[in-house]
């Protein structure tokens, strides 16, 4: 079970208080009624609020929509919702506590989402938790049926291309994206993927409006995001948090803590002098995760885990990351491992740049984001493995991992 | 003001490194350590359109495509 406390960082939005699941009955009281009918008022109050996306790419919400709805009545097809709720990624628990506490404000999003772009078909995309969605739903009295999809546990599941195709009835694995799927997705319709984090702000956007949204978070990036903070030694937490808040107030960042992984697997290592002052970005947060490393640990043991486990996620359908990603993570593997290192870091290198930008989804992209921070974040320990010494005392793995024999 | 020029994308999830493209435009696709075909990111000149069609077409999993950018 994940730990919830939304009310350390800033006064909750999303997650029901308690860490409580809030039935219909005590959402529609905390919140208040909600209003269809006005789709072209809702994209200008999400246009106005400056959402974006939370799964990871941070685009403006108000483009996908427009573009969605624009590739409907181009098309004449009415185009289809998806809410995104597979989250691949192990270390990332938000979206799984966000459909478990506030299911209703993730289903009032993708209502309000499905009439701003028109459509007439919606599904929520979940590895667990499908019954337990399905019995809200059977509560609600909603303007279009939502159907629950159960998609496999993979890394690559929630990639947008990837749900189109398994929602279509083929496999779950990224495809070239040209028309991209907002435009030729679910069965060639126009098709809107949005996270369910995303979802949920839009339904609160469409109650409150803009300048509510906008009382949380930056003028260049309003609003909150959900994270998922873990912190060795205690239990993972899923935080909400408004973006500009430093980073050493959402984990704490101690003399212990020698890196932080920001962004999750597909993202960066950051020294953590440097990590404390970094503001949450929506550029740099990835989903959300963020990992304190202590000093006890190995950077570069920890970094090899995960990129076996990444080589492994590959859906092995593109050439450069089926190739690169393995001999990527086992050549890491070796510098994990105190001894020489022969040429082992600049084939690395060489790898990543061969691996990037390749492929029919961001996973080479992500993965050597991640490589590259760790061979930058712990070059002095890279330099005492040289010499045959690891600085770390604890081999207890850290980061989740899962399949790991 | 530019009009778009055609530029050589592709398919990566169809692409089995036949290399093909590589014999047929030498000057714009070299083989990776894989034989995964490296692109030149600049148009291709309209001298080479042609051949560039050709490459296109001859691809034996047409995952070499021609894109208007």
């Amino acid at each position: 079970m994940t730990a919830t406390f939304p009310d350390l960082y800033m006064s909750p939005r999303l997650l029901a208080p308690g860490g409580t699941p809030a039935d219909l009955a005590t959402h529609q009281q905390r919140y208040g009624p909600l209003a269809y009918g006005d789709p072209d008022g809702v994209l200008r109050a999400v246009a106005e609020s400056g959402l974006t996306g939370r799964g990871g790419a941070a685009f403006a919400v108000y483009r996908k929509l427009v573009a969605v709805a624009d590739a409907g009545r181009r098309t004449g097809r009415a185009p289809v919702v998806v809410a995104n709720g597979a989250e691949g990624e192990p270390a990332s628990h938000k979206d799984k506590t966000l459909l478990r506490l506030s299911p209703h404000l993730v289903l009032d999003g993708l209502q309000i989402a499905a009439q701003a772009v028109g459509a007439d078909e919606a599904h929520l995309a979940v590895e667990d938790g499908a019954s337990y969605l399905e019995a809200a739903l059977a509560r609600r009295s909603d303007p279009l049926r939502v159907n629950v999809v159960r998609v496999p546990k993979r890394f690559l599941s929630g990639q947008s291309s990837a749900l189109a195709q398994y929602i279509s009835g083929a496999a779950a694995l990224p495809a070239h994206q040209d028309p991209p799927v907002r435009e030729r997705g679910v069965r060639r319709a126009p098709t809107l993927v949005q996270n369910v984090e995303t979802l949920a702000h839009v339904a609160l956007v469409a109650r409150y409006g803009a300048d509510w949204f906008r009382t949380a978070g930056t003028p260049a990036q309003p609003g909150s995001a959900l994270c998922t903070v873990h912190v060795p030694g205690r239990e993972v937490r899923v935080v909400e948090a408004p973006f500009g808040m430093p980073l050493g107030r959402i984990l704490p960042i101690e003399a212990t803590t020698s890196a932080v992984l920001l962004g999750g697997y597909h993202g960066t290592w950051i020294p953590s002098p440097e990590a404390a002052q970094l503001p949450l970005d929506a550029t740099t947060m990835g989903a959300g995760v963020l990992a304190a490393l202590p000093t006890t640990h190995c950077g570069l043991t920890e970094t090899a885990r995960v990129l076996r486990y990444l080589a492994l996620q590959s859906a092995g359908q593109c050439g450069p990351c089926l190739n690169g990603l393995p001999r990527m993570a086992a050549a890491f593997q070796s510098l994990a491992v105190p001894g020489p290192q022969g040429t082992t870091r600049t084939d690395i290198a060489r790898w990543a740049g061969l691996v990037e930008g390749r492929g029919a989804c961001h996973h080479p992209d992500g993965t050597t984001r991640l490589v590259r921070s760790a061979l930058t974040t712990f070059a002095s320990e890279l330099d005492a493995h040289a010499r045959g010494l690891c600085t770390a005392t604890d081999r207890t793995p850290l980061l989740p991992v899962p399949q790991e024999s | 003001m530019t009009h778009p020029a055609q530029h050589i994308d592709i398919d990566w999830a169809a692409c089995q490194g036949h290399g093909l493209c590589a014999e047929l435009l030498p000057d714009h696709i070299t083989l990776d350590e894989w034989g995964y075909p490296l692109v030149e990111g600049t148009p291709v000149p309209a001298r080479t359109a042609k051949r560039a069609r050709r490459a296109a077409e001859d691809c034996p999993v047409l995952a070499l495509k021609l894109a208007m950018r």
